[in-house]
């Protein structure tokens, strides 16, 4: 950068004599600025709308103070809808959530869906790109893939009392002849059978 | 034609000795900003140790009830109280060293201060009472006390009245002054404020209309999803309203300290300008994972969070071209050499230069906030206050510290006290933070969560042990730091008045350029000010209208106190 400390005004200016006066190395950092911040836009564009990253938007509204008493948040849990697809009603309460545990085997497509019936909560599932602020008086929906054995907890990530570090549950990711197995021995009381009761 | 006599370069340059009843004026407004930092300090460390397990709240029980109450109350007192105060402080010594004449209207300003003090202690009543632990966003249907709200609104409606004494100070200035450019400190601190008011419509909105007739009982319920639009409405260009007087002082002062000028005026005046059109219309990548924002609203304010990042990137390259003509000057030489050369004895520039540096990691960190998708591994993870205490805690906070360490002795007709511990306490808030942060930052993307004492979950992996000793660590270090800079102040506020010589002036910057040359709507409002109107009832009008027209009162919250 040169010194150009001696720039001193003219004594009059005219009209013509105001401008910028931008530097040719600030012009430059100016175009790598709005080039950078393009393709960053560009970049989240087609990830979130042509490679289907998704986010959550609006998937219609519940009344938090009937909530549970509302089907399917009533008896929530995780239903098979089509083989290999699944989707899971979660409810967040504080200061737990309901279910503790959501068992699918591997390859499992499930839908989420989670509603709380009193505080504003967060629904984050380790490891995953679930991560859901959870509302009272709406629902928060998103799909994930599970393609790992293991076990991903979901933790509530939003301050919702005195009980908030103690809230959390896990997604148990099994294999598919386990998840037979256990599927069998408990096949009368898949949550999908009860009606009515509290949740 | 504007000529460019010896009367226009005094209006460019004046020189004005604030009064002693100015002097007591702005430094009152320090004694609250420095207080609330002290005090709202002292609670993160607390929460830094409860992470590694040591949780002192269980000695300060009787005072203090949880880690919740001292969180809210560090959030309130250094993230709302310290910035606020002394924002507005500040923006009173710019404006009138800025302009070089008093306000116009001085009365005013006092009656906002002292509407933002009765508003504080109305706050401080139910926070200390553990009326009010929830957290400094109050999301609905968490219900404080009727005082905590009321409280906060007087202190935002005080910072608004202290506004219109500057806007009308600049406009007393502009009619005395005909054709000659706003001095660049004034006008920046006077876009920040008319930014403030705008900006802070949606809490006021939030506050008056949902959230006060239900803490005092007249209605039932709230609309938590609604309550959260209008909180981010306010909640993001909150974090410009912290920044922008440290850019006043980057831009505007910091080039002088460091014995140059600003390099570039009129680049200077743009991106604030652009700061105030494009701070506010940005709120919903606050709320990317909320469900009842439609997903495309959610891009459109992405993409706008990116165009807001580009007057940061104006004053990176500004303010670092400052630096470099300065510390040329000085003798510095090399690509990056030059940065010896600039004055780091003097506390004032450390401080500032340090909290430049780590605002750059904090800037990146931002816009993978603010990238959409990519914000679904970090959202409500302790990434996002790693990335905070980079900017409010540091960029932010050791700039106001800088200015204090001038400010304070220019206010007291007093020497500073030790220049070497206050160069010192930069260098160990600056290693604290680094190490702290950096943790914050693992730990997040590990998927801890933000908000939650760690040391007593339940479901803490062995793998983020060390992270979370790491955050202690960076506390303890954070609060040497601390005791440094409040014993550098009392020591300075407390020693003997000094030959006024020796008192550090107020430093404004030069400009290269004369700013007369600068285009005329580098200088107006108006234009500005309907572009940013526009700009934020397109961005912000059909969905606002969208969630109000389907306002659902629905969500009483749990029929117990839930902290």
């Amino acid at each position: 950068m040169t010194d150009t400390d001696d720039r001193v005004p003219p004594a009059e200016v005219h009209e013509s004599h105001l401008s910028m006066g931008i530097d040719p190395y600030e012009k430059n950092w100016m175009r790598f600025s709005i080039v950078l911040l393009v393709l960053f836009a560009g970049a989240i564009t087609i990830a979130g709308f042509a490679a289907g990253f998704q986010l959550p938007g609006p998937e219609g509204r519940v009344d938090p103070r009937t909530l549970l008493d509302t089907e399917p948040w009533a008896t929530p849990g995780l239903r098979e809808i089509a083989p290999g697809e699944f989707e899971a009603y979660v409810v967040a309460q504080a200061w737990s959530f309901s279910p503790l545990e959501l068992v699918v085997p591997v390859g499992a497509e499930v839908t989420i869906y989670v509603s709380s019936p009193d505080l504003q909560h967060g629904f984050k599932i380790t490891d995953t790109n679930i991560n859901l602020m959870v509302v009272p008086g709406q629902v928060s929906k998103l799909e994930y893939t599970f393609d790992e054995v293991g076990d991903f907890p979901y933790l509530c990530t939003e301050y919702c009392g005195q009980g908030h570090a103690a809230m959390y549950g896990t997604v148990k990711v099994v294999s598919q002849a386990d998840y037979d197995a256990l599927n069998s021995d408990t096949a009368d009381s898949v949550p999908a059978d009860t009606t009515g009761s509290e949740g | 034609m504007t000529i460019i006599d010896p009367e226009v370069r005094a209006a460019n340059r004046p020189s004005y000795e604030l009064t002693q009843a100015e002097r007591r004026f702005i430094g009152a407004h320090l004694i609250v900003a420095i207080t609330a930092l002290s005090i709202g300090s002292l609670f993160g460390p607390l929460q830094a140790f409860e992470f590694s397990g040591l949780d002192l709240y269980q000695y300060i029980e009787p005072l203090f009830k949880s880690y919740y109450q001292g969180l809210t109350l560090h959030g309130v007192l250094n993230a709302l109280v310290w910035t606020t105060f002394f924002i507005v402080g500040f923006t009173n010594l710019t404006t009138i060293k800025g302009l070089g004449r008093p306000l116009s209207n001085p009365k005013i300003n006092q009656v906002g201060f002292w509407v933002m003090v009765a508003g504080l202690v109305m706050t401080a009543v139910p926070l200390l009472a553990n009326q009010a632990t929830v957290l400094y966003t109050f999301y609905p249907p968490l219900k404080a006390s009727w005082a905590f709200y009321l409280g906060l609104t007087l202190v935002v409606v005080g910072s608004w009245i202290e506004g219109v004494g500057f806007y009308l100070t600049l406009h007393a200035w502009r009619k005395d002054n005909p054709g000659v450019r706003s001095p660049f400190v004034a006008l920046a601190g006077v876009i920040n404020a008319a930014m403030w008011q705008i900006a802070t419509l949606g809490i006021a909105v939030e506050i008056l209309t949902m959230l006060l007739p239900w803490a005092l009982g007249w209605t039932d319920a709230t609309d938590p999803q609604l309550a959260r639009t209008y909180f981010w409405f306010t909640g993001h260009p909150l974090v410009y309203f912290w920044l922008l007087p440290a850019y006043v002082s980057w831009y505007g002062m910091l080039p002088k300290q460091a014995g140059g000028k600003l390099f570039s005026d009129s680049l200077a005046r743009l991106s604030f300008w652009m700061f105030l059109i494009v701070s506010v219309p940005v709120g919903f990548h606050h709320q990317f994972t909320d469900p009842g924002v439609p997903v495309v609203w959610k891009w459109i304010h992405a993409v706008l969070t990116y165009a807001v990042f580009f007057p940061s990137m104006l004053t990176a390259f500004t303010v670092i071209a400052s630096l470099e003509y300065a510390a040329r000057k000085r003798g510095g030489t090399g690509l990056i050499g030059w940065v010896r050369a600039l004055p780091w004895s003097d506390p004032s520039v450390t401080s500032q230069l340090l909290a430049g540096i780590l605002f750059m990691f904090g800037g990146i960190g931002g816009l993978t906030n603010a990238s959409y998708n990519i914000n679904l591994v970090i959202h409500n993870t302790t990434w996002v206050p790693g990335h905070f205490h980079l900017t409010v805690a540091t960029a932010v906070t050791m700039s106001f510290m800088g200015v204090t360490y001038w400010l304070v002795p220019h206010l007291t007709g007093k020497k500073l006290w030790s220049a070497k511990v206050a160069v010192a306490q930069a260098w160990v808030w600056f290693v604290g933070m680094i190490i702290f942060s950096n943790a914050m930052h693992m730990l997040g993307l590990l998927g801890a969560p933000r908000r939650t004492p760690l040391g007593e979950a339940l479901y803490v992996p062995d793998e983020w042990n060390g992270h979370l000793l790491r955050v202690s660590i960076g506390g303890a270090i954070l609060l040497v730091s601390l005791i440094l800079y409040v014993l550098v102040i009392v020591k300075t506020v407390m020693g003997p008045k000094v030959d006024p010589a020796e008192v550090p002036e107020v430093p404004i910057a030069e400009s290269i350029r004369h700013p007369q040359l600068t285009p005329v709507w580098l200088d107006r409002f108006k234009p500005w000010l309907i572009l940013a109107a526009a700009l934020l009832v397109l961005s912000y009008g059909p969905q606002l209208f969208d969630q109000i027209v389907n306002l659902d009162l629905n969500s009483p919250g749990p029929d117990f106190r839930p902290w």
